[in-house]
């Protein structure tokens, strides 16, 4: 299945192999037809199967498109009936009431082959009473097997369509059991003795003496509501009690599902068939129907009616998990307000430009500290911060002055200012980090002073030995 | 100093100006409980140092928004006031501010109970300020943290200056004296 994935968007002509490294071998994962018939099987090594077909063709394995093939594959099977499950390595469909649909299970069978087919997908396929039949028959034999008649089908094909495991596949057919016809007509005290209830309970699954539901795959919660309007509005006020309706309807699923909104979008769609769209990103995961509709109060001022909206639609464009958490006598929880100013700004100024430093392990001053968004950081613990020497209260990127003596300067100017040195306090060597190469640094050593000016201001300086030069790069106060 | 609120009412917006207004707007902070809300414009090449900072207040407590021009800056800081979910919000402002500005930052301030401080560059303050204070550090050989902080505008009471010296371990504001009673000083218009 996975190579035909491949080969669908793709087509080659010739022997084609997916590998997949396993414990570091490259091993075959899966294969086409014509690969088989040059003697390569699944499992075996990458360099065996080119030893033996040097023509092989190979790409990588991704299992989690696969899955994801599957999936799609389980939707589009929706066609045939609603109840749709995903086995390990299928399909599997309960199809009870809709094969009259498709003129019988044979109709059916034929239509869901003729289909597969031309998508170009090799499958098999059984249709019986029981999930254990039908299983049997999918992958030894085929066909239909019609009520009533379900011994006469599975009768004859081998144990292994029981789903047991290959051990005690092997032990029955050691004592000569090789069809199902011949495990039925053992006696079941000796077999369960001699087998254990597994193999007994997946006999009465087949036969369906044992029932064995198929659960369906849920559907994919949507989290978008939308309204359609008999008149066309216009006034903002009407906008945005439509609004309300919608967010208190997507506001309840979030709630079902436990989730919060992180990016909503509202589009408004206009008569002429235009829409215009509000995008609002929150700085925390929200789902009160309120406070986001306040959010949006902005953006609707701004919007363009045009003749008239006549649709309004909100969906949850990003969503994450949020606990349902108990209510307590204080209200609102702790720090909504700052998210939602956060957010509030973040809208327009943009959710990125709203940060907070958070301490980083680096001897170097400008990267003692990463900054990171509000919105997606927690603030750094008291006391997170590393003692360090005195540390000036702002920085900017270095600016050089006059000067190339390895003492610090005794006047000088900076910013069209002049400064005379009363004291000078250093120097405190700092040297750049040797394992990354950072081109504000490749001045090499640096030498930290703490510069007091008769004038009053406390300048942080430094020096460079390797080139001489003096920068100004932070104030104290 | 700013322990009962004597001269920095919250629920006002106050301009600082000067060399040192950085680290009076810290230490307001400081004194403060509750986030910090610091605005500035984002071509701004100066930015606050949180290892320098933690000696005036907890960096943690800071979430910063750089605003994309200086009508953005005024706007987040309407915004942040009026909303009262930070204690204090500090503006690096750069243009002058008009009259009306700084009328509805007060409004905003007082609709919060926020307290509102605007870093402005010198002389561009608006009428509108509760209080303007004018700060620069101050050299003295023995003493390397002494700043002199002057009120140059103040709508509800009189107009100082005092030297003061930060107490890194009471963590605290010391005044070592009011301009004045130093000898030899002229004398603070009062």
């Amino acid at each position: 299945m996975a190579s035909e994935r491949v080969l669908r968007a793709r087509p080659i002509d010739a022997p084609f192999a997916l590998t997949q490294t396993q414990s570091n071998t490259q091993r075959i994962y899966c294969l086409n037809e014509q690969a088989e018939q040059q003697g390569l099987r699944k499992g075996m090594g990458f360099s065996d199967a080119r030893a033996l077909c040097p023509d092989l063709q190979t790409g990588l394995a991704n299992p989690r498109e696969d899955t994801r093939f599957i999936q799609t594959l389980a939707r589009w099977t929706g066609r045939y009936c609603p109840w749709v499950g995903v086995d390990e390595d299928g399909l599997v469909l309960d199809v009870t009431g809709s094969t009259h649909l498709w003129g019988g299970e044979a109709g059916m069978l034929d239509d869901l082959h003729a289909r597969l087919d031309r998508a170009g997908l090799t499958h098999k396929a059984g249709m019986a009473d029981t999930r254990g039949a039908a299983w049997a028959l999918a992958r030894f034999g085929g066909g239909v097997a019609a009520e009533g008649e379900m011994l006469q089908h599975l009768g004859p094909l081998s144990v292994a369509a029981l789903r047991i495991s290959d051990e005690v596949c092997n032990a029955l057919q050691r004592l000569g059991v090789r069809s199902i016809q011949d495990l039925v007509a053992l006696p079941r005290v000796t077999v369960s003795r001699r087998f254990g209830p597994d193999l007994l309970l997946r006999l009465d699954q087949a036969l369906g003496e044992h029932p064995e539901p198929v659960s369906p795959q849920a559907d994919p919660v949507n989290f978008a509501v939308r309204m359609t309007l008999p008149e066309p509005i216009g006034l903002a006020g009407d906008v945005s009690a439509g609004l309300e309706r919608l967010l208190e309807r997507l506001c309840l699923t979030l709630t079902d599902q436990q989730m919060g909104a992180r990016r909503l979008e509202f589009t408004a769609r206009r008569v002429d068939q235009a829409s215009s769209q509000i995008e609002v990103c929150l700085a925390r995961p929200m789902r009160d129907p309120i406070r986001i509709a306040a959010l949006f109060a902005r953006g609707i001022e701004g919007l363009d009616a045009g003749y008239g909206i006549d649709q309004i639609r909100v969906e949850a464009v990003e969503v994450e998990t949020l606990p349902l958490r108990q209510a307590t006598h204080h209200g609102a929880q702790e720090g909504d307000s700052l998210a939602d100013l956060i957010t509030r700004i973040g809208n327009r100024i943009g959710l990125e430009s709203i940060t907070r430093c958070l301490p980083a392990d680096s001897h170097i001053p400008e990267k003692s500290f990463t900054v990171s968004l509000a919105a997606y950081s927690q603030p750094a613990a008291q006391g997170a911060w590393p003692s360090t020497g005195p540390r000036p209260v702002y920085i900017f990127p270095p600016e050089s002055i006059a000067g190339y003596a390895p003492e610090p300067p005794r006047r000088f100017h900076w910013r069209r200012m002049s400064f005379v040195t009363a004291r000078a306090v250093g120097p405190e060597r700092i040297a750049p980090e040797w394992w990354l190469d950072d081109p504000a640094w490749r001045s090499g050593l640096r030498d930290y002073w703490r510069i007091y000016t008769r004038e009053g201001r406390r300048l942080w300086l430094f020096f460079t030995p390797q080139n001489p030069g003096w920068f100004v790069q932070g104030e104290f106060a | 100093m700013f322990e009962n609120n004597q001269h920095l009412r919250i629920k006002r917006a106050h301009e600082v100006c000067g060399p040192a207004a950085r680290s009076f707007a810290l230490i307001a902070c400081g004194a403060q409980k509750g986030a910090v809300i610091w605005i500035s414009e984002r071509k701004n090449p100066e930015q606050l140092f949180p290892a320098g900072v933690a000696r005036f207040c907890d960096p943690a407590r800071i979430i910063f928004a750089n605003a994309k021009s200086s009508i953005d800056v005024l706007w987040s800081a309407e915004e942040a006031l009026r909303s009262g979910a930070a204690s204090i919000v500090v503006a690096e402002v750069e243009k002058p501010m008009s009259l009306t500005a700084g009328r509805r930052l007060q409004l905003a301030a007082e609709a919060g109970k926020t307290l509102g401080l605007f870093l402005i560059p010198e002389g561009m303050g608006s009428n509108a300020a509760e209080t303007r204070w004018r700060c620069s550090p101050q050299f003295d050989a023995k003493d390397s943290t002494l700043l002199y902080w002057q009120l140059i505008k103040n709508k509800s009471g009189t107009l100082g200056g005092w030297v003061v010296r930060w107490d890194e371990q009471a963590r605290r504001v010391i005044v070592v004296s009011k301009v004045g009673e130093r000898a030899g000083s002229a004398r603070a218009p009062d």
